[in-house]
């Protein structure tokens, strides 16, 4: 069964669409990048795949639970981590675990095992009594995931999970992905920006531009389809995009993706 | 659906690979678990606020100067001059429950510009993002300012003591004032999200919270009595559901105080206005992220 299906997803806020009919299937396991500039549709996808926002027309189905008509069989599959900071800085880390394991039906008896095992994978065991708002960014990018994956979705959502971090941070980032599918088999749906992030993570990817899937495939396969081996996903990524200039996305957005920066740095 | 087997702490090959997938617990059914869910999952939420509080409890402090300052100032200065026409009562006596009403007011309406830094924060998404119902994601926040309303009642009540108010200690009473209060400060919390859903910016509920909270005091029992208003202002008073709450308050608070309205209506008031604000701002909060 697919993970994530759509078929002609439209979402139109006044005449301009920013999701156009979309088709995207993700496997079992997948870890699927959905990238494309500014503007180009990928923020309003998560936030109809996670139930925050009912689409213009067409469908999606998460584990194959439609999001319209049974969302809350979708909450329970999936976990989220917005692309703003969610944990709530005035609650320790601990704490954080601890409400969204009751807010996830997470057992009793299980919640101590959960979020200690959370913890761990986290790197976090050491900070758990802190406030949140005394971590770094990737503390709280670690913390995020690890509240996510608390009910052990089968799909996790991360949207533009390493803007605003440095090198080493984005790093630990990946490396938790990647262990989030190979201990539990997650599905993983990002978006982001970074080409270098979609080439070191994903199984594949696909080009958004303008509401729609400009290309999909693996990354060796999009980087052959431009010009083979020295070709490099940015070239994709301009080939794709038309390479013009980030004149999109509006101000609501650019301020946000600063202050989640801001808070990280 | 298997049966789980029991869950051991620790090491991080707890969840066996056959059942990984399998759901915490099965969709509630709609009766008797949806109401647990709904009960559990609104006590999760008032425990996130409450958590906050206890690690940094300086805004209840804070809360309670401007209650003093009512009582010390503007209810010394008018019990002197003896313009208001309150009865048996000295003026002081008249107006603590409608102070104590008063403070609870502006710490619900606080929930609405709380809910938008949430939002901004991200951390709303992720609420209405998880299976919460979202009538226990807005009740929650009730429950909350119901808690916070009980710290200021407290505080209230310690100094309508030293100023000589007549207060009634029976415990039938004290267990009254204390739903009252519960009751009020949910009505004004949910009201206030249902607001902030709707106007969504920080800058612009400021604006309407001003607008919001002034006339809900003036026009209303809290200070003087409803009798001594002009008709029209009669009426915005028996509309205004902070007339009820003062109302119950000032007959359960003080020795010898009695309700206008009966005490029934007064919570059957609170009651059915905060499940129905409760109703209309759980249809209205996921418009927040949008």
């Amino acid at each position: 069964m697919n993970m994530i299906e759509t078929h002609a997803l439209t979402r139109c806020f006044g005449d301009l669409c920013a999701v156009d009919r979309l088709e995207l299937t993700v496997g079992a396991a997948e870890v699927f990048g959905l990238l494309g500039p500014n503007g180009a549709g990928k923020s309003t996808v998560i936030r109809m795949l996670t139930t925050l926002l009912p689409p213009t027309s067409g469908r999606a189905a998460i584990a194959g639970h439609d999001v319209v008509k049974h969302p809350t069989e979708v909450r329970r599959t999936i976990g989220t981590v917005p692309q703003l900071l969610s944990a709530d800085g005035s609650l320790t880390g601990y704490e954080n675990l601890l409400i969204f394991a009751k807010l996830y039906d997470v057992p009793r008896s299980a919640r101590a095992g959960r979020i200690g095992e959370a913890l761990q994978l986290a790197g976090l065991e050491g900070a758990a009594g802190r406030l949140v708002r005394t971590y770094s960014g990737g503390m709280i990018r670690r913390l995020e995931i690890a509240m996510a994956m608390l009910h052990r979705p089968r799909v996790l959502f991360l949207d533009e999970p390493t803007v605003g971090l440095d090198p080493t941070a984005r790093q630990a980032i990946w490396n938790h992905g990647r262990q989030m599918v190979r201990d539990y088999g997650t599905t993983i749906f990002m978006t982001t920006h970074s080409m270098e992030e979609a080439d070191a993570l994903c199984d594949r990817v696909a080009i958004m531009n303008r509401g729609r899937v400009a290309v999909a495939g693996t990354p060796d396969e999009l980087k052959a389809s431009v010009g083979g081996a020295d070709a490099t996903l940015d070239g994709v990524f301009a080939y794709y995009t038309g390479n013009r200039l980030e004149t999109e996305g509006n101000y609501r957005e650019i301020s946000r993706t600063r202050r989640t920066a801001a808070r990280l740095g | 659906m298997k049966s789980p087997a029991p869950d051991e702490p620790p090491p991080a090959s707890a969840d066996a690979p056959g059942r990984r997938w399998e759901p915490a617990e099965a969709s509630p059914g709609w009766s008797r678990r949806g109401a647990a869910a709904f009960v559990r999952k609104t006590a999760v939420i008032a425990e996130m606020d409450l958590r906050k509080l206890w690690h940094d409890p300086f805004e209840l402090a804070t809360r309670a100067i401007q209650p003093a300052l009512w009582l010390l100032i503007f209810g010394e200065v008018f019990t002197r001059i003896r313009a208001i026409p309150t009865g048996d009562f000295r003026y002081l006596d008249f107006m603590a429950p409608g102070i104590l009403a008063q403070s609870v007011l502006f710490i619900a309406i606080f929930f609405g510009i709380a809910v938008i830094w949430e939002r901004d924060l991200g951390l709303v998404h992720k609420l209405v993002a998880s299976p919460a119902p979202r009538l226990s994601l807005v009740a929650g926040k009730g429950l909350a300012a119901g808690i916070r309303g009980l710290s200021q009642a407290f505080f209230v009540y310690g100094l309508a003591w030293l100023l000589g108010v007549k207060l009634n200690w029976a415990p039938q009473a004290l267990a009254g004032v204390m739903i009252a209060v519960l009751l009020g400060a949910g009505l004004f919390a949910t009201f206030s999200l249902g607001i902030a859903c709707i106007v969504k910016t920080r800058e612009r509920f400021m604006g309407i919270g001003q607008v919001l909270t002034m006339p809900l005091f003036f026009a209303s029992n809290a200070v003087y009595p409803v009798s001594i208003m002009p008709g029209w202002l009669k009426v915005l008073a028996h509309i205004n559901p902070l007339t009820y709450e003062v109302d119950a308050l000032r007959a359960m608070m003080l020795r010898g105080g009695s309700s206008l309205y009966g005490l029934g209506t007064d919570f059957a008031v609170l009651l059915g206005g905060g499940a129905l604000l409760t109703v209309i701002a759980a249809r209205l909060y996921p418009r927040i992220v949008v």
